[in-house]
């Protein structure tokens, strides 16, 4: 187990050099720049800017500066917004990022496993296909045409919440963008519990579980779902990564000050320590996540060994 | 071979039915041609399949809506250019109709026929648009799954039958790639390097998400071209000098094409989808093309005052979606019973 750790923190750093290698590549190879706008600069002003922001030095001194802030976890300072760091900028946009993420997350849990159980323990009832058409909706609504139609008519037409705005955690400006964001997990997950606890339920171990008289309660909730929700659990990583596409596009709806928001913009500006601030930092959570599910595995399911 | 494969109440197959594999259904019938000299039409793999299918009323109602969306997008912009002259992109020339109608209403705010999903803020009718729209995206979520599909059943191929040391390596990086996030670096890719022209911009789609979804598919072709390639017609081949990129493409992979189907069509809404993301956030499809991702993009930007800009397209791309996960979900019932339903 701890060689395994060990293992799969050492692959993390050849892996983020990779990322942000090839990001570093691809903003370079851009056509453009940062100050490339409308307007064209005059040749001074812009031979001032390139040293300012050490554009005049030769590419592997660039690049390795990149290199070594990242090692420091410090990316430097935004080229669009002046005089912020980029670690400023993460600070900001991360909370609401993560709170949005945290809480469309738990809702979906909460809402699938309960889906999924529901269905897996009458399969083939109403209560079955009516739970598995609303997953197979909740998988083909696309988010940014389900957020909007609930602006439409939760905010627009009923105004309960408000359309774009952000008052942080217990909040009624967080219900809308979570719901959207959630839609697909909650689908998602009622269809792996679904599926995992039909598998299970038919196992020799909650034959057993039956036999030494448990009540079904009991042989549901102590036995079958440990077992049943292992799909989920092994979701959960690959969840991460959809969950922050998932927020850029929730962010750009509600317009929600998040980090997938600045990360659109970043690109669009080319705002290059941002680009890889931002890049950097994702990476670094979605490849520990990852680990961490791995890990959470032995523990939920004693058969896995590594 | 059983022919239907009774489900139990919980959804599974009697175990009864599983010791026939794919494998020898094509097997079978060679032998069969090969004794009897002439083709032998038997109740093969793919009959059964079909026969499975058609059981399933929620995937024929998805396979009916699939292919008149499709030929919709695919002959409706035509019609309705023939019949109305509107299309996707054909402003109107008088000037008080320059605005957004609501749909079914004429320009004197009364019923009519003309634009029975209303017209857009430049006055261009939102029928033609999503019909045009559902072409290019029809178009990038299989063209793209073409290319995820050539990438993961050569890679997967390769790796499965190498097996040792080169399907460590080449798994191994699968893995690697798993982790990243990769929509994130499309993103990127998409947004610093615009294409010069719309046509280059797509091609540019095609391989960015192509290229980002062949993971799975060579993970599933190499699972079970491991498990076919011990059998005897693989050793019949290679005793008979067949060469070995022969035995991978001609012998095993027609195998395994089962699993390869279904999960190909489970691809496509996934890449549909993507690509409506991508041009949701202006990176993929451009103007003047539109596609549903882009239309509905538009749509949100008008919501509060023009709805069914954004109502008409994205609930078209939803049922589309819909449709095509329940053919995938159907066919994957019926051509490989023994997949888990996940």
């Amino acid at each position: 187990m701890l060689r395994f750790i060990i293992r799969r923190v050492i692959v993390i750093v050849p892996m983020l050099f990779i990322i942000v290698s090839l990001t570093w590549v691809l903003v370079r190879l851009a056509p453009g720049n940062f100050y490339s706008g409308e307007k064209k600069l005059a040749p001074a002003v812009e031979k001032n800017l390139r040293e300012k922001y050490g554009l005049d030095k030769p590419w592997y001194v660039q690049y390795g500066k990149v290199l070594k802030n990242i090692g420091r976890f410090d990316f430097g300072n935004s080229l669009k917004y002046e005089g912020q760091s980029v670690n400023q900028i993460l600070l900001r946009g991360l909370p609401v990022s993560a709170t949005l993420g945290i809480t469309a997350y738990l809702i979906a849990l909460l809402v699938g496993i309960t889906m999924g159980t529901l269905a897996a323990l009458k399969p083939n009832s109403w209560l079955d296909y009516a739970s598995m058409t609303l997953a197979m909706l909740g998988i083909s609504i696309p988010n940014f045409v389900l957020g909007p139609l609930l602006v439409l008519l939760f905010s627009l037409t009923l105004f309960w919440f408000p359309p774009a705005l952000w008052n942080g955690f217990p909040s009624k400006s967080l219900v809308l963008p979570a719901l959207t964001l959630s839609a697909i997990y909650i689908a998602y997950i009622a269809r792996l519990t679904r599926s995992g606890m039909l598998e299970v339920m038919g196992s020799d171990y909650i034959r057993t579980a039956r036999a030494k008289g448990l009540s079904e309660r009991q042989v549901v909730t102590r036995h079958a779902l440990r077992g049943g929700l292992l799909p989920v659990v092994s979701f959960s990583g690959p969840a991460l990564a959809f969950l922050i596409t998932g927020t850029v596009v929730v962010e750009r709806v509600f317009a929600l000050p998040g980090l997938g928001n600045y990360f659109i913009n970043a690109c669009f500006n080319r705002d290059e320590p941002l680009i890889i601030g931002i890049v950097a930092f994702i990476a670094i959570s979605v490849l520990v996540f990852n680990l961490l599910v791995d890990i959470s595995y032995a523990f939920i399911d004693p058969r896995i060994r590594y | 071979m059983k022919q239907n494969p009774q489900k139990d109440d919980r959804g599974q197959i009697d175990s009864a039915d599983l010791h026939i594999g794919p494998e020898y259904a094509v097997a079978e019938r060679d032998v069969a041609e090969l004794l009897t000299g002439r083709v032998v039409s038997g109740s093969s793999l793919w009959r059964d399949a079909w026969r499975r299918l058609l059981k399933n009323k929620l995937a024929v109602f998805g396979l009916v809506v699939v292919i008149l969306l499709a030929l919709g997008s695919l002959i409706g912009p035509t019609v309705i250019q023939r019949t109305t002259g509107y299309t996707y992109d054909a402003i109107p020339k008088d000037a008080s109709l320059l605005k957004s109608f609501p749909p079914f209403r004429g320009p004197d705010g009364r019923f009519s026929f003309a634009h029975p999903m209303g017209t857009d803020s430049a006055g261009r009718d939102i029928l033609a648009r999503v019909l045009s729209g559902g072409q290019i995206s029809l178009m990038v979520a299989l063209i793209a799954t073409l290319v995820s599909l050539i990438i993961g059943v050569s890679y997967g191929a390769i790796a499965g039958y190498a097996g040792g040391r080169l399907d460590e390596l080449m798994m191994r990086i699968v893995d690697v790639l798993y982790s990243l996030p990769y929509v994130i670096i499309v993103i990127v890719l998409l947004a610093l390097l615009p294409a010069k022209t719309p046509t280059a911009q797509l091609a540019q789609l095609f391989f960015a998400l192509g290229a980002v979804s062949w993971l799975t598919m060579a993970r599933i072709v190499r699972g079970q071209i491991m498990s076919l390639k011990n059998q005897e017609f693989v050793l019949a081949a290679r005793a008979t000098g067949v060469s070995t990129p022969k035995i991978i493409f001609r012998h095993l992979v027609p195998n395994a094409l089962g699993p390869v189907i279904v999960y190909a069509t489970l691809t496509i809404p996934t890449v549909m989808l993507s690509e409506a993301f991508l041009s949701f956030l202006g990176l993929g499809v451009r103007s003047p093309r539109v596609s549903w991702g882009s239309l509905a993009a538009e749509g949100a930007q008008n919501l509060a005052v023009y709805p069914w800009q954004l109502i008409f397209p994205g609930l078209t791309m939803a049922l589309m979606l819909f449709s095509l996960n329940f053919v995938g979900d159907g066919l994957r019932d019926a051509l490989d019973p023994q997949a888990r339903r996940d």
